[in-house]
Formats: C-alpha cells, sequence, structure tokens
C-alpha cells in the first residue's frame, strides 16, 4: 500500500483506483495520459483499453476471436482481437507481466518465450496462431517455490543490473541449455545474442549459464 | 495495426483458394517479418491465412535426383542443424545460422526466408515520404539518402534496395528450385528467376504471383558442395544484416578450380550470383592473385552511392577471402 496522499491534492481522487487497479495500470494510465491526471479519474478510464499492435484504436471492422490457449500449465479460453501478439495477450489480457516489451520489433529480445519448449520473440507472432500449443513464461519455469536452476543462477551471478531483459535472458538460457549450445564463452555469446542487455551484464549472464549448464549436466 | 481476418487453413488447396479469391489476403508462416511490417503498417492485408498447420515441414531425400527436399515450413533453425543439410551443404548452414537471431530463426520458415522484403530505412517506415517499393511513383529516398546499406550491382534509379536474406545467398550458389503451388498446379522456378532486379517495378520483389504458395525448395546433389564457405561482413559480430556477403563453393581437381560457385548478399536486390567470377575462376589455380582478378571483373559495374563506395572493396576482399578459405579446406 502507497502512503495515502495529502488531502486536497488534486491528485487524491485516484487513490479511488487502489481497489480496483494495479500500480502498474495506473501507472501505465497515467503515463499515457498526462492531460487525463488533470481532468480526473473518468477520462483516465476511457483511455484504458488496450489497443492491440499499436496505437490505432480497434475499429468496427474488429472481429473478435476465441482462442484456447495453455499458458505455464493453466488453460486459457479468451476472446481476442486477432491482431492481439502473444506478448500484448500475455501483458495486457492475462497480466502476466514478467515478459517484457522492449522494441516490439524482434529486435531486442526482452520478450521471450517458451513456445513447445522452443524460444521465440512473443512480440512478433500472433497469439491465435498458438492455439494447442504450450505456451512456458518466465512466471512458468519455477516449481512452487523452488526456483529453475538458471534463474538461481542469474540470482548467484548477478547476472543483471536493471532486470528489465532478465525475464528474456532467462526464457533464452533455458532453451539455449536444452538444445546444447552452451559448450562455451564463445558458444553461449553467439547463441544468446538475440537477447540484449543494455546494461551490459553479459560476463555474468555468460557465468550464469556456465553455472546453470553445470548443475543441470549439460541438459535441461 | 490494421484490423484482418485471421483463418488458419487445413490444406494447402482452401489455403491458396482464400488467397486467391482475396487480392488483399496473404499467407502467414513465421511472421517475423510480416508481423513486424504489419505493425509499421507497410503490409496491410485484410486477410491472414496461417499455414503453419500444413505438412510442409519436412526436409526428406530425392531418391530419383539424390537431392534434399526441403519444405517451404522448416524452420530455419531446424534446416541449420539438419544433419543432411550440415553434411552436404554446409554453406546454407552457415548462412542460415549468421542469420537472425535464435528466437527468430525458431519461428522463420524457408518459404518465409525466400519472401523477405528489404531493410531499406526508406521502405521500412511510412513516414518517409518517398519510396517506389511502398508507394510506386513517389521516388527514392535512398538515392539522395543515407544510403550505406544500398545496393551496388543491379540497381535502377527507380530502388537502390538490398535483399537481406542471407538463407537465398547460398541457395543461389546451390542452384536451388523453388516449387508453388497456384490455382492452376504446380510450378518450379530456379533461384536465379525467382527474385527480381528492381527496374522500373521495384514494388514487385519476386516472380511468385500473389495466389501461389511455395511448398518447397528442392537442392540438386552436389557432390563438391561440401568444400562451401558463407562469409557475412557487418558491423557487429552477430545479429546483425550484411553489408556484405559471400557464399562460395569450388570444385577443385589438383590444384585447379574445375568450377566455381560465387553468390553476393547485401549488394544488390536479390542474391547476385557472380557469373563472370566464377567464368573466370574455372580452369585457374586455386590461389589468390585468381580469386582477386575474378572479384575485380564482377565488382567492375558496381556503381555506389554517397555512403556505400566502401561496399565495392569489401565486396572484393569478401570474395578473395571466401575463396581463399574454401580452398583451403580439406
Amino acid at each position: 500500500m502507497p502512503p495515502p496522499l495529502p488531502e486536497g491534492d488534486p491528485l487524491d481522487e485516484l487513490v479511488l483506483f487502489e481497489d480496483l487497479e494495479t500500480r502498474r495500470q495506473f501507472l501505465k494510465k497515467v503515463a499515457g495520459t498526462s492531460l487525463a491526471v488533470t481532468l480526473g479519474p473518468h477520462l483516465i478510464a476511457l483511455a484504458s483499453a488496450p489497443t492491440p499492435g499499436g496505437s490505432e484504436a480497434p475499429s468496427a471492422a474488429t472481429k473478435m476471436m476465441s482462442v484456447q490457449l495453455k499458458i505455464n500449465g493453466r488453460d486459457y479460453h479468451l476472446q481476442i482481437d486477432p491482431r492481439t501478439s502473444l506478448l500484448d495477450l500475455l501483458r495486457e489480457n492475462l497480466h502476466l507481466t514478467g515478459s517484457k516489451k522492449g522494441c516490439d520489433h524482434g529486435q531486442c529480445g526482452a520478450c521471450t518465450v517458451l513456445i513447445n519448449g522452443r524460444r521465440v520473440n512473443s512480440c512478433l507472432t500472433l497469439a491465435v496462431m498458438h492455439e494447442g500449443e504450450e505456451i512456458t513464461t518466465i512466471e512458468g519455469l519455477a516449481q512452487g517455490e523452488q526456483l529453475h536452476p538458471v534463474q538461481e543462477a542469474f540470482l548467484e551471478h548477478d547476472g543483471f543490473q536493471c532486470g528489465y531483459c532478465t525475464p528474456g535472458q532467462i526464457c533464452s538460457a533455458v532453451a539455449c541449455l536444452k538444445e546444447g549450445h552452451a559448450k562455451d564463452d564463445a558458444q553461449i555469446r553467439e547463441w544468446m545474442s538475440g537477447n540484449l542487455c543494455r546494461c551490459g551484464a553479459y560476463p555474468n549472464i555468460v557465468d550464469a549459464i556456465k553455472q546453470a549448464r553445470d548443475k543441470m549436466g549439460g541438459g535441461a | 495495426m490494421r484490423p484482418f481476418e485471421y483463418s488458419r487453413a487445413a490444406d494447402w488447396q482452401s489455403a491458396i483458394n482464400r488467397v486467391a479469391t482475396d487480392p488483399q489476403a496473404k499467407f502467414v508462416g513465421g511472421g517475423t517479418n510480416l508481423i513486424d511490417l504489419m505493425k509499421m503498417g507497410v503490409e496491410t492485408p485484410d486477410s491472414l491465412v496461417d499455414i503453419n498447420r500444413l505438412p510442409l515441414a519436412q526436409v526428406e531425400e530425392l531418391p530419383d535426383k539424390g537431392g534434399i527436399r526441403i519444405g517451404a515450413l522448416v524452420r530455419n533453425s531446424d534446416l541449420a542443424e539438419h544433419p543432411l543439410i550440415t553434411a552436404r551443404y554446409p554453406v546454407l548452414s552457415q548462412a542460415l545460422l549468421s542469420g537472425a537471431s535464435p528466437q527468430l530463426r525458431n519461428l522463420a520458415t524457408t518459404g518465409g526466408n525466400l519472401l523477405q522484403r528489404t531493410r531499406c530505412f526508406y521502405f521500412y517506415d511510412p513516414a518517409f515520404p518517398m519510396c517506389n517499393k511502398r508507394k510506386p511513383g513517389s521516388g527514392c529516398g535512398a538515392l539522395e539518402g543515407y544510403n550505406r546499406i544500398h545496393a551496388i550491382l543491379g540497381q535502377s534509379d527507380q530502388c537502390i534496395a538490398t535483399h537481406p536474406s542471407d538463407m537465398c545467398v547460398a541457395l543461389a550458389t546451390l542452384d536451388a528450385v523453388v516449387h508453388v503451388q497456384g490455382p492452376g498446379g504446380e510450378r518450379a522456378i530456379p533461384i536465379g528467376d525467382f527474385h527480381r532486379l528492381p527496374g522500373t517495378t521495384p514494388n514487385v520483389d519476386t516472380n511468385l504471383q500473389p495466389n501461389e504458395l511455395i511448398t518447397s525448395v528442392d537442392l540438386p546433389n552436389i557432390p563438391f558442395a561440401t568444400r562451401s564457405h558463407y562469409l557475412k561482413v557487418r558491423d557487429r559480430a552477430t545479429y546483425a544484416f550484411a553489408l556484405v556477403s559471400v557464399a562460395a563453393i569450388l570444385e577443385l581437381e589438383d590444384g585447379m578450380i574445375k568450377s566455381a560457385r560465387v553468390a553476393l548478399g547485401g549488394v544488390a536486390h536479390k542474391p547476385w550470383r557472380a557469373t563472370k567470377a566464377e567464368q573466370m575462376l574455372t580452369g585457374k589455380t586455386a590461389e589468390v592473385s585468381a580469386f582477386a582478378a575474378a572479384a575485380s571483373a564482377e565488382l567492375a559495374s558496381a556503381k555506389s552511392y554517397r555512403y556505400n563506395t566502401f561496399k565495392i572493396e569489401l565486396a572484393k576482399r569478401a570474395i578473395v577471402q571466401a575463396l581463399t578459405t574454401v580452398a583451403a579446406m580439406t
């Protein structure tokens, strides 16, 4: 719970959101609608509908589709706009916000998830294309409280600074190990090249992957 | 992104029918280029026909001809590490692994890679008003613009874009044949005739008709293709498009070149088969002086622009380097 805002502050109406909205949604709306802050919560609520694949609002031509997806072992029956990328579905529809939106163009790897055990950029594929497939996100790697060995290794080796690329790095590393592409430093660097880290944590990421590799016996 | 209807094709006939009856419909495979272009507003299909469930994801031997058939939906990652490809066509495996990232290669298909569109900045961003490829007749923003990544061979005054694929450069040296299905039946397109030079119609990238579906890419049996190499020169060590790339195959006999196959990427609107260089190499001793002469002959007709003059020398040196590597292979 954030501290209560001082009485009379023009923002205090926004506290109304606390029961209904997560902090993340709230911040996103405010960031996207700076005008609305001065106009009050009504307009903010109007601005909240997620629009898939960019800034264009859904038009009358948008036809919603039924889709069944299996994500982290759980079945979801959803009505979605076919334009919804897998990434937007995870983040906006299901609030699985571990997968990050970096570039949204397949250039940074922050959105990396596993589909049937293979790593892909979830920003460049449509959610409707993945019916019947096993989708695993960063939220699905741990077994209860037991972290995945790659998650543990990233913690032990400080494989991050700001952490924004980390979910993508970890998903990518899990697949990289499963593929057998972590033989040495050079191979790890080449096969992890689809995941950019602007903080430059690469040496620690390589160390983390090597530790996980050795702990897991060279495979997944 | 513009709204579209989505449908999943159960068989190739219905996929083709769907696209044949709607000129604004497109097939989607991996989608790594198409969906990106749809986000940018460059591609605006009103219907997407998902072909991912069609049974076109096999790599198989062609027993009668001794070659290999690659299904159009074989993913770039699977093709690159397929034992038949690494054993018989290392140049193709190397080209595939030099492209994109592991994540992208897991989605990207063989058929889709053939249809990749240029990464020319002026094409990819509709905020630029001029692009004859995106908007015929609007002019070419790259001619007088930032043209460092642009073509030096085969371009026209309408378009100086380059083809971005690595895979296709390797396929050019392998005399691959693209098999397609259309409403009128099947046809085969040699790789050299598949992509087009820009001429006066840079908006048309390939000779594939809009209602045709790529079903496979066939590779002939080329025993000496085991002696092959793909060299890619780029701004960073990995995960970048080629400034210049070279696919090279040498058939050697007692140190003499019996035949040579060389293709260039990053320099033209299509994978550039270096036929002049190949002719000059044939019958010569496999040594640097012969490689350099062949490279100079191939680049003799090259034309550069304000920011890409370096590519001419770079292409020559890359040809020499690639051929030197191949000649040294045992």
